[in-house]
């Protein structure tokens, strides 16, 4: 790993200013992601911005209709929380099924949404819930920021400081992990709202994408049986040494169903 | 340099680090807390697990300069005079180890599931929850035998 400058600001406006400094500053949040791969020397960095000191950015709150999970929230604080199994249990089996026990003590909900590995699983969450992604700028709507590969609406300069969930009236999440590294091979997350039915993929294609077809059915009959007619085209699909797109196009709809089966 | 300070088995220390110095680097290297190992460097093995204030983190995996001002507990942290932890005693009774490589973080993390989870716990819980450590002698079964009697062990003492 390079060196770099190492900042521990004490507020979000001396983060913000630390960011905007020069071109190639980057955040710190839980650093799971950032630091393996500054070891591989995948990206290199005069600075990093670490936003452990903001106390502020962590933890679970009901506001309203809404779930409301700081930034700096880990996976496992998630996983725990009395708020989020009572109002979106899907997505305390999403956080307790990240990675593994100690990955999930450190990693962190903004982290893995700045990163934006097309792999990761609150994307699914995120987009499946419709949530809203706060920064120190602007709100941006889940369906507005994840744009493709590892690339988000975010602009230079700009922090997640917390995700506002809508409570659903029922979600599920199902995946099929990578064995070593727990990723989603396949991920996909089901949500029944006011508004319709949303269905979140994650894992199968370059960015967590929406399953229209699958809402629609579902939204005429909320069941897994109602996905039978559902066919994924593996085109665009990812394809490595874990599964062929075939093989993922196969397993969107499996895993779709078993998320509808699953919902509560 | 910039300086870190934070407390080790109960003991305040403070050095100067790079930015890019890493908690297990800074345990080893600077401390020359020799127990907690270096597997794989990746953050998939777990040799490297430590207590940061208290949750069972891969300290190949955290900047020292992230955890100014942390309570850190390693493997040598675990025995008090002399007498070792109840988990380490499980270990030894059950023989929780092969190359004994991986067991410092293999303990270090039973400790962290533990806390999460009760003292009470079945060998699926064990085993679901072992998910980021990694034994390559595969000496698994005595591995989670020893955690189950650890834990209900720590219940009684």
């Amino acid at each position: 790993m390079y060196d770099f400058d190492y900042h521990r600001p004490t507020s979000i406006e001396q983060a913000a200013a630390l960011i905007s400094s020069a071109d190639d500053v980057k955040l710190l949040a839980g650093g799971m992601s950032l630091l393996p791969s500054l070891k591989m020397r995948l990206a290199r960095y005069t600075a990093l911005v670490d936003l452990g000191a903001l106390k502020e950015l962590v933890g679970v709150r009901r506001e309203g209709a809404e779930v409301v999970i700081g930034a700096m929230t880990p996976h496992a604080v998630v996983a725990a929380s009395a708020e989020v199994h009572s109002a979106i249990p899907a997505l305390a089996v999403l956080a307790g099924g990240i990675a593994d026990p100690l990955v999930r003590n450190r990693g962190t909900i903004g982290g893995s949404l700045a990163h934006a590995d097309p792999a990761a699983d609150y994307p699914a969450g995120v987009l499946g819930c419709g949530a809203t992604i706060c920064t120190n700028k602007r709100r941006i709507a889940s369906d507005d920021y994840f744009l493709g590969m590892f690339e988000t609406a975010l602009q230079p300069g700009e922090i997640i400081t917390s995700v506002r969930f809508p409570v659903p009236q029922k979600a599920g999440y199902a995946k099929l992990h990578q064995q070593a590294s727990r990723f989603a091979v396949v991920g996909v997350f089901v949500a029944r709202t006011a508004a319709g039915v949303r269905v979140a993929v994650t894992g199968a294609a370059p960015s967590v994408f929406r399953l229209k077809e699958a809402e629609a059915a579902l939204a005429k009959k909320f069941d897994a049986s109602a996905l039978a007619g559902i066919a994924v085209s593996p085109d665009g699909l990812n394809s490595d040494i874990h599964a062929s797109a075939e093989y993922r196009a196969h397993c969107v709809v499996v895993m779709a169903k078993r998320a509808v089966a699953a919902a509560a | 340099m910039p300086v870190v300070t934070m407390t080790v088995n109960g003991q305040r220390v403070s050095a100067e680090v790079e930015g890019r110095t890493l908690l297990v680097q800074f345990l080893r290297e600077h401390l020359r807390l020799t127990g907690t190992h270096v597997g794989c460097d990746t953050s998939q093995c777990g040799c490297c697990t430590v207590h940061v204030n208290g949750q069972g983190m891969k300290s190949c995996t955290l900047l020292a300069l992230a955890c100014e001002g942390a309570t850190i507990t390693t493997i040598e942290g675990l025995a008090v005079d002399g007498k070792l932890h109840p988990m380490q005693e499980a270990f030894h009774e059950h023989h929780g180890l092969q190359c004994g490589y991986c067991t410092p973080g293999m303990i270090m993390s039973a400790l962290d599931m533990v806390r999460r989870k009760g003292n009470d716990l079945d060998e699926s819980t064990v085993r679901e929850q072992l998910s980021g450590n990694l034994c390559r002698c595969t000496g698994y079964h005595n591995i989670v035998k020893a955690i189950q009697a650890g834990a209900a062990a720590m219940k009684r003492s």
